[in-house]
Protein backbone atom coordinates (compact mmCIF):
# COMPACT_ATOMS: atom_id res chain seq x y z
CA UNK A 1 0.00 0.00 0.00
CA UNK A 2 2.84 2.35 0.92
CA UNK A 3 4.51 1.83 -2.43
CA UNK A 4 1.20 2.16 -4.32
CA UNK A 5 0.46 5.56 -2.76
CA UNK A 6 3.93 6.85 -3.58
CA UNK A 7 3.69 5.65 -7.18
CA UNK A 8 0.25 7.27 -7.41
CA UNK A 9 1.72 10.53 -6.09
CA UNK A 10 4.40 10.52 -8.79
CA UNK A 11 1.80 9.68 -11.48
CA UNK A 12 -0.46 12.59 -10.34
CA UNK A 13 2.47 15.03 -10.40
CA UNK A 14 3.82 13.88 -13.76
CA UNK A 15 0.35 13.79 -15.34
CA UNK A 16 -0.37 17.35 -14.12
CA UNK A 17 2.93 18.66 -15.51
CA UNK A 18 2.31 16.82 -18.80
CA UNK A 19 -1.24 18.26 -19.15
CA UNK A 20 -0.05 21.76 -18.18
CA UNK A 21 2.80 21.60 -20.74
CA UNK A 22 0.57 20.14 -23.47
CA UNK A 23 -2.00 22.91 -22.93
CA UNK A 24 0.56 25.64 -23.46
CA UNK A 25 2.30 25.97 -20.05
CA UNK A 26 0.06 28.90 -19.07
CA UNK A 27 1.64 30.77 -16.15
CA UNK A 28 -1.45 32.62 -14.94
CA UNK A 29 -4.60 31.33 -13.30
CA UNK A 30 -6.44 28.42 -14.89
CA UNK A 31 -8.58 29.65 -17.76
CA UNK A 32 -12.15 28.33 -17.94
CA UNK A 33 -13.52 31.05 -20.22
CA UNK A 34 -11.70 31.55 -23.50
CA UNK A 35 -12.20 34.89 -25.21
CA UNK A 36 -12.68 34.95 -28.99
CA UNK A 37 -12.24 38.27 -30.74
CA UNK A 38 -13.24 39.51 -34.14
CA UNK A 39 -13.45 43.00 -35.60
CA UNK A 40 -16.74 44.17 -37.05
CA UNK A 41 -15.96 45.33 -40.60
CA UNK A 42 -18.57 48.11 -40.54
CA UNK A 43 -18.20 49.60 -37.07
CA UNK A 44 -14.53 48.70 -36.62
CA UNK A 45 -15.33 47.56 -33.09
CA UNK A 46 -13.74 44.45 -31.59
CA UNK A 47 -16.42 41.85 -30.92
CA UNK A 48 -15.72 39.69 -27.90
CA UNK A 49 -17.38 36.38 -27.12
CA UNK A 50 -16.59 33.83 -24.43
CA UNK A 51 -16.45 30.08 -24.87
CA UNK A 52 -16.06 27.42 -22.23
CA UNK A 53 -12.64 25.82 -22.28
CA UNK A 54 -9.78 24.65 -20.10
CA UNK A 55 -6.23 25.94 -20.04
CA UNK A 56 -4.55 24.82 -16.80
CA UNK A 57 -2.59 27.43 -14.90
CA UNK A 58 -0.30 27.51 -11.88
CA UNK A 59 -3.23 26.78 -9.53
CA UNK A 60 -3.80 23.49 -11.40
CA UNK A 61 -0.15 22.57 -10.75
CA UNK A 62 -0.50 23.65 -7.10
CA UNK A 63 -3.55 21.40 -6.59
CA UNK A 64 -1.69 18.50 -8.23
CA UNK A 65 1.37 19.12 -6.03
CA UNK A 66 -0.80 19.23 -2.89
CA UNK A 67 -2.56 16.01 -3.93
CA UNK A 68 0.81 14.32 -4.53
CA UNK A 69 2.07 15.58 -1.15
CA UNK A 70 -1.10 14.24 0.52
CA UNK A 71 -0.66 10.83 -1.08
CA UNK A 72 3.00 10.74 -0.06
CA UNK A 73 2.08 11.78 3.49
CA UNK A 74 -0.63 9.11 3.64
CA UNK A 75 1.90 6.52 2.56
CA UNK A 76 3.73 7.04 5.89
CA UNK A 77 0.63 5.80 7.73
CA UNK A 78 1.37 2.32 6.47
CA UNK A 79 4.16 0.26 7.98
CA UNK A 80 6.82 -1.27 5.83
CA UNK A 81 6.53 -5.02 5.91
CA UNK A 82 9.55 -6.37 7.70
CA UNK A 83 11.08 -9.46 6.15
CA UNK A 84 10.53 -12.59 8.25
CA UNK A 85 13.41 -13.29 10.63
CA UNK A 86 16.07 -15.55 9.29
CA UNK A 87 15.51 -18.98 10.91
CA UNK A 88 19.23 -19.60 10.86
CA UNK B 1 -45.79 80.05 -60.55
CA UNK B 2 -46.25 76.29 -61.02
CA UNK B 3 -42.60 75.80 -61.99
CA UNK B 4 -41.55 77.87 -58.95
CA UNK B 5 -43.60 75.54 -56.71
CA UNK B 6 -41.96 72.48 -58.27
CA UNK B 7 -38.49 73.97 -57.75
CA UNK B 8 -39.38 74.81 -54.12
CA UNK B 9 -40.67 71.28 -53.44
CA UNK B 10 -37.61 69.73 -55.08
CA UNK B 11 -35.26 71.96 -53.06
CA UNK B 12 -37.19 71.12 -49.87
CA UNK B 13 -36.89 67.40 -50.57
CA UNK B 14 -33.14 67.76 -51.03
CA UNK B 15 -32.85 69.74 -47.81
CA UNK B 16 -34.90 67.25 -45.75
CA UNK B 17 -32.05 64.90 -44.84
CA UNK B 18 -30.01 67.86 -43.62
CA UNK B 19 -32.92 68.93 -41.42
CA UNK B 20 -33.59 65.39 -40.26
CA UNK B 21 -33.11 66.30 -36.61
CA UNK B 22 -32.17 64.03 -33.73
CA UNK B 23 -32.24 60.25 -34.08
CA UNK B 24 -32.61 57.71 -31.30
CA UNK B 25 -30.17 54.81 -31.39
CA UNK B 26 -30.85 51.50 -29.66
CA UNK B 27 -27.67 49.94 -28.23
CA UNK B 28 -29.02 46.42 -27.87
CA UNK B 29 -26.94 45.20 -30.79
CA UNK B 30 -28.62 42.20 -32.48
CA UNK B 31 -25.13 40.99 -33.49
CA UNK B 32 -24.08 41.13 -29.83
CA UNK B 33 -20.99 43.05 -30.84
CA UNK B 34 -20.97 45.68 -28.09
CA UNK B 35 -18.16 45.28 -25.60
CA UNK B 36 -16.80 47.08 -22.59
CA UNK B 37 -13.32 45.95 -21.54
CA UNK B 38 -11.93 46.35 -18.05
CA UNK B 39 -8.35 45.97 -16.88
CA UNK B 40 -6.94 45.97 -13.37
CA UNK B 41 -3.17 46.04 -12.93
CA UNK B 42 -2.30 45.13 -9.33
CA UNK B 43 1.29 44.41 -8.16
CA UNK B 44 0.61 40.67 -7.78
CA UNK B 45 -1.92 40.15 -10.50
CA UNK B 46 -3.39 41.55 -13.70
CA UNK B 47 -7.07 41.01 -14.36
CA UNK B 48 -8.71 41.69 -17.71
CA UNK B 49 -12.20 40.93 -18.85
CA UNK B 50 -15.19 42.14 -20.77
CA UNK B 51 -18.90 42.78 -20.45
CA UNK B 52 -21.05 42.29 -23.51
CA UNK B 53 -24.68 42.38 -22.43
CA UNK B 54 -25.18 46.06 -23.25
CA UNK B 55 -28.34 48.02 -23.90
CA UNK B 56 -29.65 51.58 -23.68
CA UNK B 57 -30.60 54.40 -25.99
CA UNK B 58 -28.79 57.52 -27.16
CA UNK B 59 -30.32 60.49 -28.96
CA UNK B 60 -27.91 62.01 -31.46
CA UNK B 61 -28.42 64.92 -33.82
CA UNK B 62 -25.87 64.98 -36.69
CA UNK B 63 -26.46 68.73 -36.95
CA UNK B 64 -25.91 69.27 -33.24
CA UNK B 65 -23.69 66.53 -31.74
CA UNK B 66 -23.28 68.60 -28.59
CA UNK B 67 -26.91 67.88 -27.71
CA UNK B 68 -26.28 64.12 -27.50
CA UNK B 69 -28.04 62.54 -24.53
CA UNK B 70 -28.72 58.98 -23.47
CA UNK B 71 -28.06 56.07 -21.20
CA UNK B 72 -25.89 52.98 -21.64
CA UNK B 73 -26.74 49.97 -19.47
CA UNK B 74 -24.42 47.02 -18.82
CA UNK B 75 -25.73 43.81 -17.22
CA UNK B 76 -23.46 43.16 -14.20
CA UNK B 77 -23.87 39.41 -14.69
CA UNK B 78 -22.22 39.68 -18.12
CA UNK B 79 -18.86 40.75 -16.68
CA UNK B 80 -16.51 37.86 -17.43
CA UNK B 81 -12.83 37.14 -16.81
CA UNK B 82 -10.90 34.10 -18.10
CA UNK B 83 -10.91 32.28 -14.74
CA UNK B 84 -14.31 30.83 -13.89
CA UNK B 85 -13.86 31.05 -10.11
CA UNK B 86 -12.74 34.69 -10.32
CA UNK B 87 -15.79 35.44 -12.49
CA UNK B 88 -18.10 33.94 -9.87
CA UNK B 89 -16.37 35.81 -7.03
CA UNK B 90 -16.39 39.10 -8.97
CA UNK B 91 -20.16 38.86 -9.58
CA UNK B 92 -20.77 37.62 -6.03
CA UNK B 93 -21.95 39.46 -2.89
CA UNK B 94 -18.47 40.51 -1.71
CA UNK B 95 -17.57 42.38 -4.88
CA UNK B 96 -20.12 43.57 -7.47
CA UNK B 97 -23.14 41.78 -5.98
CA UNK B 98 -24.85 41.28 -9.33
CA UNK B 99 -27.99 39.95 -7.65
CA UNK B 100 -28.57 43.24 -5.82
CA UNK B 101 -26.99 45.52 -8.45
CA UNK B 102 -27.95 43.95 -11.76
CA UNK B 103 -27.04 47.00 -13.84
CA UNK B 104 -24.07 49.29 -14.34
CA UNK B 105 -25.23 52.48 -16.02
CA UNK B 106 -23.92 55.71 -17.48
CA UNK B 107 -26.36 58.52 -18.20
CA UNK B 108 -24.95 61.33 -20.35
CA UNK B 109 -26.02 64.80 -19.24
CA UNK B 110 -23.64 67.25 -20.87
CA UNK B 111 -21.02 67.35 -23.63
CA UNK B 112 -18.04 69.70 -23.56
CA UNK B 113 -15.10 70.31 -25.92
CA UNK B 114 -17.23 69.10 -28.82
CA UNK B 115 -15.25 68.88 -32.07
CA UNK B 116 -16.77 67.53 -35.26
CA UNK B 117 -14.84 66.50 -38.35
CA UNK B 118 -17.00 64.86 -41.00
CA UNK B 119 -18.84 61.94 -39.42
CA UNK B 120 -16.61 61.94 -36.33
CA UNK B 121 -17.22 63.90 -33.15
CA UNK B 122 -15.00 63.97 -30.11
CA UNK B 123 -16.23 65.30 -26.79
CA UNK B 124 -15.93 65.04 -23.03
CA UNK B 125 -19.20 63.59 -21.79
CA UNK B 126 -20.24 64.32 -18.23
CA UNK B 127 -22.87 62.13 -16.68
CA UNK B 128 -23.88 59.88 -13.85
CA UNK B 129 -22.01 56.59 -13.59
CA UNK B 130 -23.74 54.05 -11.34
CA UNK B 131 -21.83 51.00 -10.19
CA UNK B 132 -22.46 48.72 -7.19
CA UNK B 133 -25.43 50.92 -6.28
CA UNK B 134 -23.26 54.05 -5.97
CA UNK B 135 -23.88 56.94 -8.38
CA UNK B 136 -21.09 59.42 -9.12
CA UNK B 137 -20.65 62.17 -11.66
CA UNK B 138 -17.80 61.38 -14.05
CA UNK B 139 -16.43 62.79 -17.30
CA UNK B 140 -15.52 60.42 -20.11
CA UNK B 141 -13.65 61.35 -23.30
CA UNK B 142 -15.50 59.79 -26.23
CA UNK B 143 -15.42 59.57 -29.99
CA UNK B 144 -18.81 59.38 -31.67
CA UNK B 145 -18.98 58.14 -35.25
CA UNK B 146 -22.19 58.63 -37.22
CA UNK B 147 -22.48 56.01 -39.95
CA UNK B 148 -25.36 57.01 -42.15
CA UNK B 149 -27.22 54.24 -43.98
CA UNK B 150 -24.82 51.58 -42.67
CA UNK B 151 -27.27 49.55 -40.57
CA UNK B 152 -28.11 47.10 -43.39
CA UNK B 153 -24.43 46.47 -44.11
CA UNK B 154 -23.79 45.93 -40.39
CA UNK B 155 -26.65 43.46 -40.06
CA UNK B 156 -26.11 41.83 -43.43
CA UNK B 157 -29.71 42.53 -44.41
CA UNK B 158 -31.84 45.04 -46.32
CA UNK B 159 -32.73 46.94 -43.14
CA UNK B 160 -32.40 50.65 -43.73
CA UNK B 161 -31.07 52.87 -41.02
CA UNK B 162 -28.04 54.49 -39.44
CA UNK B 163 -25.42 53.44 -36.94
CA UNK B 164 -23.85 55.37 -34.09
CA UNK B 165 -20.50 54.10 -32.84
CA UNK B 166 -19.28 55.36 -29.47
CA UNK B 167 -15.75 54.57 -28.33
CA UNK B 168 -13.68 55.62 -25.35
CA UNK B 169 -10.18 54.35 -24.71
CA UNK B 170 -8.96 56.57 -21.91
CA UNK B 171 -11.24 56.24 -18.94
CA UNK B 172 -10.67 54.90 -15.46
CA UNK B 173 -12.52 54.71 -12.17
CA UNK B 174 -11.52 53.70 -8.67
CA UNK B 175 -13.38 50.81 -7.09
CA UNK B 176 -13.10 52.41 -3.64
CA UNK B 177 -15.24 55.32 -4.95
CA UNK B 178 -18.00 52.82 -5.60
CA UNK B 179 -17.67 50.99 -2.30
CA UNK B 180 -16.29 47.81 -3.88
CA UNK B 181 -14.17 46.29 -1.09
CA UNK B 182 -12.43 49.65 -0.46
CA UNK B 183 -8.82 49.28 0.66
CA UNK B 184 -8.97 45.47 0.56
CA UNK B 185 -6.97 42.96 -1.53
CA UNK B 186 -5.10 45.83 -3.20
CA UNK B 187 -2.11 43.60 -3.99
CA UNK B 188 -4.28 41.35 -6.16
CA UNK B 189 -7.19 43.56 -7.24
CA UNK B 190 -6.06 47.06 -8.21
CA UNK B 191 -8.08 50.05 -7.03
CA UNK B 192 -7.93 51.65 -10.49
CA UNK B 193 -10.11 50.03 -13.11
CA UNK B 194 -9.25 51.00 -16.69
CA UNK B 195 -12.23 50.88 -18.99
CA UNK B 196 -12.43 50.73 -22.77
CA UNK B 197 -15.79 51.29 -24.36
CA UNK B 198 -16.81 50.25 -27.86
CA UNK B 199 -20.52 50.22 -28.57
CA UNK B 200 -22.70 50.61 -31.63
CA UNK B 201 -26.34 51.65 -31.65
CA UNK B 202 -28.88 51.26 -34.43
CA UNK B 203 -31.53 53.62 -35.70
CA UNK B 204 -33.71 51.64 -38.11
CA UNK B 205 -35.91 53.50 -40.60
Amino acid sequence: MKKTLRILAIIVLLAAVAIWTAKGAHRGWTVNNIERRATDPVTGLPRSTWEKGFIPGWDFLAVAALTAAGLTGASYLFRTKKPPPDPL
Amino acid sequence: MRSQCIVFLFASALALPALAGPETFDFKDPKNGNTIEFKLDAPAEKIAGTANDISGTVTFDPQNPGATRGKIVVATASLTVPNGMQTTIMRGPLWLDAAKNPEITFEAKDLKNVKTDGDKTTADVTGTFTLHGVAKEVTIPVEIKYLKDKLGEHLGSNQKGDLLVITSTNFSIKRADFNIMPGKNLDKVADTINLTLGVAGASPK
